[in-house]
């Protein structure tokens, strides 16, 4: 391997280094590239430049500079590289590490692995053969792995007779490409790796015509990525150790700063203690005050909370979103699919989860950047948006936000099957609807209780919670229904969409908090009226499972979920208030179906389909169904009234 | 944890604390463990981070693949450490090089010993992990290594289907028989190491410091081990060195320079 040789090392190692990873198609010259500029950076070990040209000559080539990385016998009878190997190296200006990928599709884990490492990125494009798959498919997953620094070579420059038409012509394909991913390439610029043009110096006389940066100038340019001390403190709580009568809470500050004395927020339990100490050693009395993003620390509590590994602890202000579903842009590694309804071992920073894959929302051509939308599986190799879900809340933040609590890794069994980062598109964070925000509130119970109400009116109130797509009937069924029932004497009453945001709902919107918040406060709505004994039916498209959890939560012993069900295109050609065609052409954002999330239940009490029956059908369904679930039993009274005679006891 | 302010012990400090997170992710995760300590610089460095990690004590087994050919010097250094850090000290001895290989060249086949030393004690142990502290700049084919490597029953590399190993998750899960490989000093360099043990007071064996025009770089059995030339007799002669040498690390060590690929035969093999 390469050791370091410069001629003012004592300058450099006072350097930055950084961390690269040279990425591109099968062929278009990586190793070479690096043999090359070790070479040219006199980071060679003494006889390795003899051994090199030994090992050509047996093969009975010219000097072929990738023999210097691919060291494994197995890899040199290939000529390919088979593993990410890294190799310390140094300019005049800065350290380098580079981390050699591999472009053969079979080894996009390797390259995924380097790459997740790295600081920067070289995209090696042959002058020749220009963007092939495998370039392509890697300046994808630069994009995904949120690589921001990129520049491109476009290696082989002699072989286009240094023409600076074509190579202007591939310049634009390239930065087309790219920017089609968000990528803006910091540079490009034309070199021969086994040639040395433009490597150190310009080869102004092969190519008078570009007066751009060397590769050398360029790599000085590159900078190392810093720990986020400017973000928000996330502190994942990596172990719990007791040591004699201490509680040491380890981990790794993933971003911000930890201050001796903050009170700290943990996620998801929503418990808060304040830091007592910084731990020290080998010198336990050093009163170390603040630590920040990128240290290893362990920390003791003023109080006894329960915290164990994978919480993760912020400050009160801009703590991390908490939710049980959430969205990710990932790339699939296994030679299984991965298909909807399969579940997996979730990894995020510390935290681990089951989690199941609720939907995969669109496939993504990394050829053509086409995303294809509800696909059934994800095969290896293939790179997809997708929905998952786990049973408990989970901290997290949007990987825009903050991209070390932004990004999961999913296990099968044993092994890494895929990996992605998180977007919370259409989704809510939903620590608000968990913490109550008053305290001294005591409740007051009624004199009269709602069995009693029921022994009265002979059927007990209910909530009958409508959930389906917009068009797909709620309003309409739910206005019949009750005029059904009232016709047969009971006390109904209809909470509808756009009535409620007529009034009580009228400082709400439809981002997927507000619409949280909206369904939350019909919930409370829709029990209340229960309680008064009346038979309350919902409308509303109430798209989260998590949601209409939570609506059931209140009062789950009447609380009935129907699904009233209708396809997307049948809704859409229905359209009775023409919002489809507004959310088409992009008017209207976020509407359930087109842009934002429709969970469909998975356990619904009754399934009416409005595109196979119709209207007197559903109608005749629904009403017999409520019918036989809001009935007070003989047996059932009795049993009632000793509960009523108690309430009125107290 | 402690503040530094240069560029390049802010960059240590970076390297101590991927290597402590990586020492509390094995603890957490993986069970029975065990540290292998060579007793050269780098272990030492290594178990140096674990008693911080820790905070003072090293919570697993240290173990010593003990062939009896080390020089007097580290066996003297090696009670005394054992001492002073209170560490569980566990000596697996390896069997004799008549039992290895014949068809290896001589030193390889010496080498060999420490692997079959390994063997038996996983076998004997049961470890679902044993810690190296082996680096990616020692010698090419380590630069291949993942943090976490998985090896099968005889303690095999499948070099060719390594795991993936992305944004510090590692695989830390192996099936019955197989066990951890676990290194969490793999991104240091040479420097970097003489550079942390000179700011953190390291002690380290004294045969590193040159005597008589020669010192050892890299320390292994004194039968397949040579001291190199040298004039460094500190840490900061040593660091002045190792900046304008363009010898490898590994030039003393005999196994390394007998074949192209012998180094690659006892790694595929089980060795460290």
């Amino acid at each position: 391997m390469a050791k370091n040789k410069t001629k003012e090392q004592s300058v450099k190692l006072e350097n930055d280094k950084v961390r690269i990873v040279i990425v591109g198609h099968v062929d278009h010259g990586k190793s070479t590239l690096i043999g090359r500029l070790l070479y040219d950076t006199d980071s060679l070990p003494d006889g390795k430049m003899d051994e090199l040209k030994k090992a050509s000559e047996k093969r009975g080539e010219v000097i072929e500079w990738s023999y210097l990385l691919d060291a494994f016998q197995a890899e040199r009878d290939q000529a390919i590289t088979i593993d990410t190997t890294q190799i310390q190296f140094s300019t005049d200006k800065k350290n380098f590490v580079i981390i050699d990928a591999p472009g053969h599709t079979e080894f996009l884990k390797n390259m995924i692995s380097g790459a997740a490492q790295a600081d920067a990125a070289i995209l090696v494009v042959d002058a020749v053969e220009g963007l092939q798959e495998q370039t392509r498919r890697h300046a994808y997953l630069l994009s995904l792995l949120g690589l921001r620094q990129v520049a491109v070579v476009v290696n082989k420059i002699d072989k286009i007779d240094f023409s600076a038409e074509k190579y202007g012509a591939l310049c634009k394909k390239i930065v087309d490409f790219l920017g089609g991913m968000n990528i803006r390439p910091s540079e490009i610029l034309p070199i021969s790796a086994r040639h040395g043009h433009n490597m150190t110096v310009l080869s102004d006389n092969e190519m008078p015509w570009y007066d751009g940066k060397t590769l050398i100038q360029l790599l000085n340019d590159l900078e190392p990525r810093r720990p986020s001390i400017a973000r928000p403190l996330r502190f994942p709580v990596q172990d719990v150790y007791r040591l004699e009568e201490k509680r040491i809470f380890v981990g790794r500050i993933e971003s911000g700063i930890l201050r001796k004395g903050d009170t700290l927020l943990f996620s998801p339990t929503n418990e808060k203690a304040k830091v007592t100490a910084i731990e020290e050693w080998p010198n336990p009395d050093i009163e170390t005050v603040e630590a920040h993003a990128g240290q290893s620390i362990g920390i003791t509590l003023d109080k006894p909370i329960f915290v164990e590994r994978g919480h993760v602890a912020s400050h009160e202000e801009n703590a991390p979103m908490l939710s049980n579903v959430f969205r990710t842009h990932l790339f699939w590694l296994s030679k299984n699919p991965m298909k909807v309804g399969d579940t997996f071992k979730a990894r995020l920073h510390a935290a681990e989860y089951n989690a199941t894959i609720q939907s995969i929302d669109h496939l993504i051509d990394t050829e053509t950047l086409v995303e294809l939308e509800d696909s059934e599986r994800v095969e290896k190799n293939q790179i997809a948006k997708v929905t998952i879900r786990v049973r408990d809340m989970v901290a997290l933040d949007p990987y825009s936000d903050n991209d070390k609590t932004g990004r999961i890794v999913l296990y099968d069994e044993h092994s890494v099957v895929g990996g992605g980062t998180i977007f919370m598109d259409g989704y809510a964070d939903q620590r608000r609807t968990l913490t109550p925000k008053s305290e001294n509130i005591y409740k007051v119970d009624h004199l009269l209780s709602y069995d009693r109400r029921a022994e009265r009116n002979g059927y007990y109130g209910g909530i009958f919670w409508f959930t389906g797509l917009s068009g797909s009937g709620k309003s309409t069924l739910a206005m019949k229904v009750e005029q059904a029932l009232f016709k047969k004497g009971y006390h109904t009453y209809v909470l509808d969409g756009d009535n409620v945001r007529h009034g009580l709902n009228k400082d709400l919107g439809f981002s997927p908090d507000d619409r949280s918040e909206n369904i939350r406060r019909i919930s409370e709505v829709a029990g209340l009226i229960s309680d008064a004994g009346t038979i309350c039916i919902t409308a509303f498209i109430s798209p989260y499972r998590s949601d209409r959890k939570r609506a059931r939560d209140i009062k789950p012993e009447r609380f009935h979920e129907i699904y009233i069900k209708a396809s997307l295109d049948a809704c859409e050609d229905r359209d009775p208030k023409g919002l489809y065609k507004k959310a088409r052409k992009g008017e209207i954002k976020q509407f359930t179906g087109i842009d934002s999330p429709y969970e469909t239940p998975e356990n619904p009490d009754l399934v009416v389909d409005t595109e196979a029956n119709d209207i007197e059908t559903c109608i005749a369904q629904i009403v017999n169904y409520i019918e036989s679930n809001i009935a007070v039993k003989k047996n059932d009274n009795d049993a009632q009234n000793e509960n009523g005679e108690k309430a009125l006891a107290i | 944890m402690s503040a530094h302010n240069t560029a390049y012990d802010k960059y240590l400090d970076r390297l101590e604390a991927e290597t402590i997170y990586i020492l509390r992710e094995a603890y957490n995760k993986v069970d029975p463990l065990a540290m292998l300590w060579s007793i050269g610089k780098d272990s030492n460095a290594l178990l140096w981070m674990a008693r911080k990690a820790f905070f003072g004590k090293v919570p697993f087994p240290v173990v010593q693949l003990d062939t009896g050919m080390e020089l007097d010097e580290v066996y003297a250094f090696r009670d005394q450490i054992v001492k002073d850090w209170d560490l569980n000290l566990k000596i697996e001895m390896c069997p004799p090089e008549e039992d290895m290989d014949k068809t290896l060249p001589p030193a390889t086949r010496a080498a060999m010993r420490k692997t079959e030393g390994l063997k038996q004690l996983l076998v004997s142990e049961d470890y679902k992990g044993v810690m190296a502290g082996i680096r990616r700049d020692e010698q090419s084919m380590r630069a291949k290594e993942r943090v976490f490597s998985p090896r099968s029953t005889h303690g095999d590399w499948d070099f060719k289907n390594q795991p993936a190993e992305i944004w510090d998750q590692y695989k830390t899960d192996v099936p019955g028989g197989c066990h951890l490989r676990i290194h969490p000093i793999l991104s240091w360099t040479e420097i970097d190491i003489w550079r942390y043990t000179k700011r953190e007071n390291i002690p380290v064996v004294p045969l590193y410091f040159a005597r008589d025009g020669k010192r050892y770089r890299s320390l292994g059995e004194k039968n397949i081990t040579f001291p190199v030339k040298s004039r460094a007799s500190n840490i900061d002669e040593i660091i002045e060195e190792l900046q304008s040498t363009k010898t490898s690390e590994r030039a003393g060590r005999s196994m390394d320079n007998e074949s192209e690929n012998s180094f690659e035969i006892l790694r595929t093999r089980g060795y460290m």
